[in-house]
Parts: structure tokens; C-alpha cells; sequence
């Protein structure tokens, strides 16, 4: 008996923005991935029973065997990774063809077009909110546009089958901050990844970072966009990716009363800031940030307590001259 | 009189240096900016020689100490509860009134008794509540996968770096005052004299 692998279920809809998964109508959805229940998990399950873990099995007629093989490691998609993701509500097909029923997968659907962002969310008002087509404008000035030729797309970091919007919906940071490491560590961290697209491409993230004092605790606490992305005044996270020269290099554009955190990392949360004397207080709710965190109280009170203690020492002095 | 070991003269003058670039490298490390990005140091500089001295300033506090317990200089630290409020009256009335009307010092210093009690005070705040606060509270910082990292809702960092820098800068307000009452010795420079050349000027000479 033959079973069928969808084949290339890959790239669809990666979602730079939306609050919560769209079915195939476009409406959006619960968030609540846990009680969650596919309108298409049957049918979805014909290609998970091939793509949904590392082995496949299918019956070769020809020899009359049941051939036992091993999923290429990209062609994997995890059931729970994507109904945990913002696509959760689609049926494969949605976006594949309906040709990947047939197995073996016809050869040409290796050629088949993807679909990118704005086929979808683009000049749509149900989407208007996570503003696509200025986070396309940025990404076309973006340095990884230009790797497009060599095959980079949205999809390269935002995978459909699993990604999942963090910096508006997670109230951890911190795990927003590793969600979102790691789709730049996907490449960022694998030689042959990296040298798709660029031949010269290294992988050596610890070491290029070396002058970064504290580096464990940079890579825990922002994400790489701080650094690498020109900050945004429109959208939320920005995507315009610099060049690595550009990358911001001095500690005070973060360690300062005006930390570029605020544009950036914080920016969604900042409206929450607190009003406890604190300045950026929004970043004292999650972390430290030594240079950015300046209490108003205590700084009035160090300088008051400084004139005292000269002024106290000028007195004596005039005292000891006037009794000398 | 001969007061001071070589080797409390060492450990002063590397502590005095360390507390200086400390005070200095912590001062620009909090106030640096984008438009003032050199506020003495640069934040970069900064943050690598804060390090670099609170290092050595460590080393330097655990010879302090056990150069205390094993020399006996640790004895000068003791303070007694015997009169030691009065005592530490008369020394404050001394400073504030007595010494403009010539009066003579009530706690002169001898051989016994190198510290009067208000120096006794301050000295042991410093060295054994402010150093070891500053001390742990920069380790965490300097290794913030050690610090706690929630305290009632609040950035276990943001609260140890608030008592740090507090520390910080009650120490720098001690460094101020211990650096004027220095000039009050037999002359002006003679308490400065003392702790280099190790031998102590009465105000009687």
C-alpha cells in the first residue's frame, strides 16, 4: 500500500505580525493553541504520517516491498510546532497543491510557486494594524534582500509551518528574546546554511562578538535586531538588517537615559512604563540596564547629600583659617 | 611614633588608587550618554577597568583582612561599648567646637590606640559593611547568572545594583570626608606624611 507524504510542504504564509492564526476565510482566531482542534486535522494528518517525524514508509509495487526511508531534515513539519503556530488553521493544500495527494510527488511540484506575505496580508484591512507593506519596504533595504537571488525569502526566517508572533503576545520577554534568536541563529549558527546564500559566510557568532563585555548575558537579554536593525518609527520590529559594519557598536545608544531599547525591544511594552521615579521604567519591569535605569529621587538625593557634605567641609575650613 | 606597617601602607595606597577608579569608571558607567558619550571615561573603558580594579580591590580587602587577624592591627578596629557614645561625642564636639578654641585633642593617638572613636566608627563601616556589601553585590553584577533574578516582582539585578551603586556612593562620600580630615593632623600634610612614611606626627611637635 502506498502512503502518501505531501512532499514539498514547505513555504506558505509566514505571518511577520498577527496577533492570532487566520484560517483559510482570512478571520483571525482563538490564540489558544492548547485547545485548539484543526477543522483540517484529518486531512493534514495524510501528510503528517510522512512529514510529521524523521521516517517514512511506502509500498513500492514495482519490487513489492515496503520501503522504510529516512524525511530530509527541511522537509520535517512538526505536528505540534505547527498547530502551534499562526497557520495553524490550514490544510496543507491551502497553499500546496492539491497535485502532492499522488505518490510518488510529481517531479514539477518541486518548481511550484510560493506564496509570499503580501499575497495574503497584503493591502488587506484585517491586517492593516501589523503594517506589511512598510515591513516589506524595510526588508527590500534590508541586507538580506539582497540574498534573494541565492533563494532568500520571508521564509527563510519567518517559517509558515511553525512561527509564531512573540513580541506582542508573550508576556515573557525572555523567551521572546530566545524565540527570536533563534530564527537568526538558524543561519547564523550553520556553516552550510549560511554558505547558501553567501560563500564567504561564517558562522562564528561567540567569536565576532567578542568585544561585547558580559556576551551570555547581551545574548539572553536583546535580541540581535537591536544591534543589527535600523531602528523603525512605523512598525513594531524592525527589519531592515544593516550591514554588520553598521551594526550598533556603542554600549551607550542602550546604556543611556534615551536607550535605543525603548525604540526597539521595549517599544511594545513602553506604554506600561512605570511611574515610580524610575526613568525607562519599562525596562526595570523585565530587566537591568546599567546607564538606562536612572532613578530621579536618588539621584536628586546623591546630589544634595555631595553639596552638604562640601559645604559642611567649606565651613570648617573658613572656621580653622578664621581661628588659625 | 612608627604606626603603620609596610604592609598596611601597601594595602592602603592600592586601595585608595582602586577606590578612585572605581569611584571614577562607576560615576561615568551611570551617567554616560549618547550625546555625552565620554562622561570622564567611556562606558566601554569604563566598564573594563570598573572590573579590572574591583578585581584587585577584592584580593586586596581579603589581604586586609587576614593581614588583620594575623598581625593584630585588627585590635585598632575593636570598638568597646564602654562610653563609646559619649566618646564619640566628645570627638564630634572636638571637631565642630573644640579645636577652634584650642582645646586639645581628647583621643590623641598612641601607639594603643591609632584611631579615635569616630575614625573607629567610620573605619569599620567602611571596611566591614560597606566593602563586603560592595564587593558582593559587584560579583553580582559582574556574574548576573548568579543574582537572583526576581525580588517581589522587581529585577533581582535592578535591586543589587541599586544597593551597589548606594554603597558606591557612600563610600565616595566617606572618601571625601576622610580625605579633609586628613588636613587635620599636627600640619596639614602630616597625617598624608604618616601613611607614607609610616610614622605618625603628634600635634604636640
Amino acid at each position: 500500500m502506498m502512503k502518501l507524504p505531501v512532499g514539498l510542504f514547505c513555504l506558505f504564509l509566514a505571518v511577520h505580525a498577527t496577533a492570532g492564526p487566520v484560517s483559510g476565510s482570512g478571520q483571525v482566531q482563538s490564540t489558544d493553541t492548547a485547545r485548539f482542534v484543526s477543522p483540517f486535522h484529518e486531512k493534514n494528518e495524510i501528510c503528517f504520517k510522512c512529514h510529521g517525524q524523521d521516517r517514512y514508509e511506502y509500498s513500492n509495487e514495482n519490487l513489492g516491498t515496503v520501503v522504510k526511508d529516512i524525511m530530509c531534515t527541511d522537509r520535517i513539519i512538526g505536528r505540534d510546532g505547527f498547530y502551534g503556530s499562526n497557520h495553524r488553521s490550514f490544510a496543507c493544500t491551502d497553499c500546496h497543491s492539491a497535485d502532492y495527494a499522488v505518490f510518488p510527488h510529481p517531479g514539477e511540484l518541486r518548481m511550484e510557486l510560493k506564496y509570499n506575505c503580501l499575497d495574503c496580508h497584503g493591502g488587506d484591512e484585517a491586517f492593516a494594524t501589523y503594517s506589511f507593506e512598510e515591513i516589506d519596504a524595510e526588508y527590500r533595504e534590508s541586507v538580506h534582500y539582497r540574498l534573494e537571488e541565492y533563494g532568500f525569502t520571508c521564509w527563510s526566517c519567518h517559517d509558515p509551518h511553525s512561527y509564531m508572533i512573540k513580541t506582542r503576545n508573550s508576556s515573557n520577554l525572555r523567551e521572546t528574546i530566545l524565540y527570536d534568536n533563534n530564527i537568526c541563529m538558524k543561519c547564523h549558527s550553520d556553516l552550510s546554511r549560511i554558505r547558501l546564500m553567501a560563500e564567504e559566510g561564517e558562522a562564528d557568532i561567540v567569536n565576532k562578538h567578542d568585544w561585547l563585555p558580559n556576551q551570555a548575558s547581551h545574548f539572553r537579554s536583546v535580541r540581535c535586531i537591536e544591534c543589527h536593525t535600523r531602528i523603525s518609527d512605523s512598525i513594531l520590529v524592525a527589519h531592515q538588517i544593516m550591514k554588520k559594519e553598521e551594526a550598533v557598536k556603542l554600549c551607550n545608544e542602550c546604556h543611556s537615559q534615551n536607550s535605543l531599547l525603548m525604540a526597539s525591544l521595549y517599544k511594545f511594552k513602553s506604554k506600561e512604563q512605570r511611574r515610580d521615579g524610575f526613568l525607562n521604567g519599562i525596562i526595570l519591569n523585565e530587566s537591568y540596564v546599567i546607564g538606562a535605569n536612572r532613578n530621579k529621587y536618588l539621584n536628586i538625593l546623591s546630589i544634595v547629600i555631595f553639596i552638604a557634605v562640601f559645604a559642611v567641609i567649606g565651613v570648617h575650613i573658613v572656621f580653622r583659617i578664621i581661628r588659625k | 611614633m612608627y604606626l603603620y606597617p609596610v604592609w598596611v601602607r601597601l594595602w592602603h595606597v592600592l586601595n585608595a588608587v582602586l577606590i578612585i577608579i572605581l569611584i571614577v569608571t562607576g560615576i561615568s558607567m551611570q551617567y554616560t550618554d549618547k550625546e555625552n558619550s565620554f562622561f570622564i571615561v567611556s562606558f566601554q573603558r569604563a566598564v573594563k577597568w570598573h572590573n579590572v580594579a574591583a578585581i584587585i580591590l577584592t584580593f586586596n580587602y581579603i589581604i586586609f583582612v587576614t593581614g588583620n587577624v594575623l598581625s593584630g592591627n585588627g585590635k585598632y578596629y575593636r570598638i568597646g561599648k564602654k562610653n563609646f557614645l559619649s566618646d564619640l561625642g566628645k570627638q564630634l564636639r572636638y571637631y565642630s567646637w573644640g579645636m577652634f578654641r584650642g582645646e586639645k585633642h581628647p583621643f590623641p593617638v598612641t601607639v594603643d590606640r591609632k584611631f579615635n572613636p569616630l575614625q573607629k566608627l567610620t573605619y569599620v563601616l567602611a571596611m566591614y559593611v560597606a566593602l563586603p556589601l560592595i564587593i558582593i553585590t559587584g560579583l553580582g553584577l559582574m556574574f548576573p547568572e548568579t543574582t537572583v533574578n526576581r525580588i517581589f516582582g522587581t529585577s533581582g539585578l535592578l535591586l543589587t545594583d541599586i544597593l551597589h551603586i548606594t554603597v558606591g556612593f557612600l563610600i565616595s562620600v566617606f572618601v571625601i570626608i576622610h580625605i579633609y580630615t586628613c588636613t587635620l593632623g599636627a600640619r596639614p600634610n602630616s597625617l598624608f606624611r604618616g601613611i607614607i612614611t609610616g610614622y605618625h606626627e603628634s600635634e604636640e611637635h
